[in-house]
């Protein structure tokens, strides 16, 4: 028990010791889960409206294909940019592998499809009737997934805020497209791999801290973002 | 609404400018697990980086994948311990100008009570001879690694075809392989100074060291320019200039850890 009770000692100094390799690792996690849950919200919210209120031929297809997609390995993401990204793949000359860039794309692929499965059930979940009215108001299309759009904000967000929680928490995309580099490409997870195999727990343990703590932070933004509304 | 889209907006900006201030010249390099988890490269690297205004990007995998990113060319350089795969490396054009940087040793590790009698073990064959008996786990790296060719090759020495449930194939690091060792009161092949930088953590002892077959050289060889266009020639000569010159074999000499020096340079001009 001392064993882990120094080592959670140990921890709270580093995390209110403002230990800056600490803090940097911090802020790059920050760095490539904020890009990337933004990039999937742009791309993904438009889609995941679109796919709510059409009807068309292979809709299901589409459907079945985003659920499968939300049970995606990161690993296999991982895997599948490194083919890409390394010198000897197709996009190799870009020279993006082992870059916060490299895992920010990684991570991107991995939160599009949460983020668009969750925009559908959010817009599916307001009052059908909503979809007639702003028909009958005369909107034109874009009026009308705006009008949409905003009924359902605070289900969007919660879609986003959970796509940022996969992201953040995520570590074999950060491994493989990051590769760990001190200083640069280190990130909150894969750091505390790196310490734990080192054995030194107590850094390990104070990052977890930390990661809670943002995770923490967003949802009380949340919570208090949708508490406003009524 | 339009507040939401505002923030986002505003944080795309910044999220972009912040991505691409990563600017400054990087120096890549792949190295083995024991260079960076004991510690070696922190003290290194600094100085190097200051003086040419560079960054070294350090990427530390097994020997076995540090030579494989050199052969894909995501790296500019590699620093790594297996003389025989080094050889092949620079053979089969994919590095150039080999160096030796420095050495240290291998030790058989295990518990105090050394269940398997390692200890009585002459040399290096005869105690992997003992662990074959199965007495004890034995942890092996089982990723290519360095330390795991140096595995490979005294078991083969040994005549023997490890497998059984005394038999732990972990694909993991050094590190990771010494906690486990200890966790499970087994044995495991460790490079000496990852096993100094680990043993106030871990109640392991070495139970056979000493033998020729043990040693345990690094070299440093730069990935070739001809095969990779986009490589950092110069810059990677710089680095390994650097660190077989003077400076460069200085610190790793002077670089200890609980009172032990763990590598020994041995650059020749």
């Amino acid at each position: 028990m001392t064993f882990l009770g120094n080592a959670f000692w140990n921890a709270l100094t580093l995390v209110f010791g403002f230990d800056p390799e600490v803090y940097f690792v911090v802020w790059t996690s920050m760095l490539v889960a904020g890009s990337s849950t933004l990039i999937a919200s742009l791309i993904g919210v438009p889609f995941g409206l679109v796919l709510a209120v059409t009807e068309f031929r292979g809709k299901s297809a589409i459907l079945v294909v985003l659920n499968t997609l939300m049970a995606l390995p990161t690993v296999v993401v991982g895997l599948f940019f490194y083919g890409l990204l390394s010198r000897q793949g197709p996009l190799g000359a870009a020279g993006i592998l082992y870059t916060p860039t490299g895992i920010a794309l990684g991570l991107t692929v991995l939160a599009l499809p949460t983020v668009v499965n969750l925009v559908i059930a959010a817009i599916r979940h307001l009052d059908p009737r909503l979809f007639l009215t702003v028909k009958l108001l005369g909107a034109t299309v874009a009026q009308q997934g705006w009008m949409i759009l905003k009924e359902g904000r605070y289900a969007v967000l919660a879609a986003i805020v959970v796509a940022f929680g996969r992201v953040i928490s995520e570590v074999g995309i950060a491994m493989m497209l990051g590769g760990n580099i001190r200083g640069f490409t280190r990130t909150m997870t894969t750091a505390i791999a790196l310490e734990t195999s080192k054995g030194e727990f107590a850094l390990g343990l104070a990052l977890g801290m930390v990661l809670l703590g943002v995770a923490l932070l967003v949802n009380l933004l949340l919570f208090l973002l949708q508490k406003g509304r009524s | 609404m339009r507040k939401f889209f505002v923030a986002g907006a505003m944080l795309a900006v910044f999220l972009t400018v912040a991505l691409a201030a990563h600017a400054q010249t990087h120096l890549r390099m792949s190295t083995t697990t024991s260079t960076e988890a004991s510690g070696l490269l922190a003290v290194l690297l600094p100085p190097f980086e200051k003086a040419n205004n560079v960054k070294v990007d350090v990427i530390s995998v097994g020997t076995g994948k540090a030579l494989k990113l050199g052969e894909n060319g995501d790296v500019d350089v590699v620093f790594v311990h297996a003389r025989p795969l080094e050889d092949a490396f620079v053979a089969n054009g994919f590095g150039v100008n080999r160096r030796d940087v420095m050495y240290n040793d291998y030790v058989v590790v295990g518990p105090k009570s050394d269940p398997a009698g390692l200890k009585d073990a002459k040399t290096a064959v005869d105690a992997f001879k003992r662990l074959a008996e199965g007495k004890a786990p034995f942890i092996s790296r089982a990723d290519e690694s360095g330390t795991h060719q140096k595995e490979k090759e005294l078991w083969k020495a040994a005549e023997i075809k490890p497998s059984g449930p005394w038999y732990v194939e972990a694909g993991v690091g050094m590190g990771a392989v010494l906690q486990m060792a200890f966790n499970k009161q087994g044995y495991a092949l460790a490079d000496r100074g990852t096993f100094i930088a680990f043993e106030p953590k871990i109640d392991l002892v070495i139970v056979s060291q000493g033998d020729k077959a043990l040693f345990n050289p690094y070299g440093i060889i730069a990935v070739n320019p001809k095969k990779h266009l986009h490589a950092q020639y110069d810059l990677a000569m710089k680095f390994i200039e650097y660190v077989t010159g003077p400076e460069g074999q200085g610190i790793i000499a002077g670089f200890k850890q609980g009172g032990k020096q763990l590598f020994f340079p041995d650059a020749t001009k």
